[in-house]
């Protein structure tokens, strides 16, 4: 792995990329090494503190975002993401704490970080008879270097709107040109809010692998989200946040096998008494059947190779198998006692 | 700190252009206010037959600048519930250039909504028309802006876009009801006298009706002065109370 260079130490640190240059081949400039294994964060955000009045929408929250990860900022809507979210952009200022955006200071350098940082609020809208090409233009003309309009258009599957007014694009296409926006001057993070809430699976999905372009070409991406599946499938690492407390930190497979070591083995099978030979496993916590269906409960990673294995030596005919794997849905539900969605 | 500037202004215009109700409130509904008014009032007949003081000219003038205030106030609130204002803040746009680029554009149609004004009163009341045409319109576009600025306090307290019509209304018109226009300050009691002085709709019917009268800036630089000073405190009060979302 290379030394991972901080992009925002220095003045002019920034190199000139060619579009599409992968993270590793990127050319390195005025430096500052560091081991690989303590990657200088590209946005330090610690002991954040913001309040409404008497509601106090951040509490105390610390995370580092690493350079060229997908960070998601997960938590139901209104547990404090958008207002860290814009604190961090510079859009809210905080009333405790400290932030650190690309070596800057989101507030002292506002207009600085706004040249290297691209943006999509939640719930966004354009002028309603803007066109697209006109938006595309009015934000190219506000940056020194901007990328080639037509083919990041053209990436983003919108080359055949471009003459259309911004009400008649689709929800999908809306977003769509939200990032083409945020990604028309090579910003080193791109903030990603509720991107894909309130869009169909279809144009979900491609959203999903938008993103995952962007991170391919080496841009950092900092998003939050209330789907955990949008989570699961996107985020490197994800914080989840609830009333405002950042509640737990890391990748999903890692706070899943730290808070879910649940496994369901799910069986079908026409063996007279299969139900309770399963049941005798050990390690099965809790064993429920109904028909020929049969659902065992335990923990941990070995419990499904020996339930197999149990299986194997008893000559249990098996007519389906599956097993339920804990998402990060159910580590939230196992963290906060509610699911998200309520 | 103008970086984007025109484009954004042009940007502004032409997404303005593309509603046609808009426009027909903004360009033609002041013209044709201005032709039945000045027929029903007599302008273009002998001085004799008018009816003193109203003139349907400073009338029409102050329903460009008025419209301009509803429009500007309808937009912002608009742009602030939809996020745009947000959004272009979140920009290298400088706020000073998101809103003085509105403020450009609401003053250009004013231009022109007067010049189309002149034009018709040209061709129908001849003979009415013969005013310094360049001072009126300074007059009438110091007003606009100082109204503007208003417009930029009332955008700043109105909750929603849904509200900004009636809220906007409901402010400007009691201001131009006691602007002097329909009924001379004078014989009005000393309460409403003192608030119709700190009101820019007062001092734009003034330095616009004083200079349309024939005299020239140099007579009126009183009222000329308070517009400023209102425009300036208004400016001051919405950089403090303005609301980007």
């Amino acid at each position: 792995m290379p030394a991972i260079r901080h992009p925002g130490l220095g003045q002019n640190a920034r190199e000139p990329r060619p579009f599409g240059t992968p993270i590793g081949e990127r050319p390195v400039g005025l430096d500052v090494s560091h081991s690989a294994d303590m990657p200088v964060p590209i946005i330090s955000v610690g002991h954040l503190e913001k309040r409404y009045r008497s509601t106090l929408a951040v509490d105390d929250v610390s995370l580092d975002v690493r350079e060229g990860e997908i960070f998601g900022l997960i938590g139901p809507n209104g547990a404090g993401k958008t207002t860290t979210m814009e604190c961090v952009q510079g859009l809210r200022r905080q009333d405790r704490g400290t932030i650190s955006v690309l070596g800057l200071d989101p507030h002292r350098d506002a207009a600085a970080l706004r040249r290297r940082i691209g943006v999509q609020h939640q719930e966004a809208q354009l002028q309603k008879r803007i066109k697209v090409w006109e938006a595309m233009d009015l934000w190219s003309s506000l940056y020194s270097s901007v990328v080639d309009k037509d083919a990041l258009l053209a990436r983003l599957g919108l080359d055949t709107k471009r003459n259309a007014w911004f009400m008649t694009l689709s929800g999908g296409q809306k977003q769509r040109l939200f990032i083409a926006l945020a990604l028309i001057h090579e910003p080193e993070v791109v903030f990603l809010d509720e991107l894909t809430t309130g869009l169909d699976p279809q144009a979900r999905r491609t959203i999903w692998d938008l993103v995952r372009g962007i991170r391919e070409r080496g841009t950092t991406v900092f998003l939050t989200t209330h789907l955990m599946e949008e989570a699961e499938r996107l985020c490197d690492r994800v914080a989840i946040i609830e009333h405002g407390r950042l509640i737990e930190l890391g990748t999903p497979e890692e706070l899943v096998r730290k808070h879910c070591q649940q496994r369901t083995v799910v069986f079908t099978s026409d063996d007279a008494g299969a139900g309770e030979r399963l049941a005798g496993i050990p390690g099965v916590r809790s064993a429920t059947s109904s028909g020929a269906t049969h659902t065992l409960a335990g923990e941990g990673d070995d419990f499904v190779t020996d339930v197999i294995a149990f299986v194997a030596r008893e000559k249990i005919h098996v007519r389906g198998f599956r097993t339920e794997i804990p998402t990060l849905e159910d580590v939230f539900l196992k963290l906060t006692g509610h699911g998200i969605r309520e | 700190m103008l970086r984007g500037f025109w484009k954004l202004t042009w940007v502004e215009t032409k997404v303005f252009l593309r509603e046609p109700l808009g426009v027909i409130g903004a360009l033609l509904v002041p013209v044709v206010l201005f032709v039945v008014l000045g027929r029903s009032f007599g302008l273009g007949r002998a001085e004799a037959a008018r009816v003193p003081p109203f003139n349907p000219a400073i009338f029409a003038a102050l329903f460009i600048a008025l419209g301009a205030v509803q429009s500007l106030v309808a937009i912002m609130s608009i742009y602030r519930e939809g996020g745009i204002l947000k959004r272009l803040r979140a920009t290298p746009l400088s706020p000073v250039t998101i809103l003085g680029s509105h403020v450009f554009v609401k003053l250009a149609f004013t231009v022109i909504g007067l010049g189309l004004l002149v034009l018709a009163g040209q061709r129908l009341f001849p003979g009415s028309m013969q005013v310094n045409m360049a001072s009126f319109a300074a007059a009438v576009l110091l007003s606009t802006a100082s109204i503007l600025s208003m417009g930029f306090v009332i955008a700043s307290i109105v909750p929603t876009a849904r509200f900004a019509q009636p809220m906007g209304a409901a402010l400007l018109y009691p201001m131009v009801a006691i602007s002097g226009l329909f009924f001379p300050l004078d014989r009005m009691p000393i309460a409403v006298r003192v608030i119709a002085n700190g009101l820019p709709t007062t001092h734009a019917v003034a330095l616009m009706q004083g200079v349309w009268d024939g005299s020239g800036w140099g007579a009126h630089l009183g009222h000329a002065a308070a517009l400023v000073a209102i425009a300036a405190a208004c400016l001051a009060l919405s950089s403090r109370v303005f609301r980007w979302e």
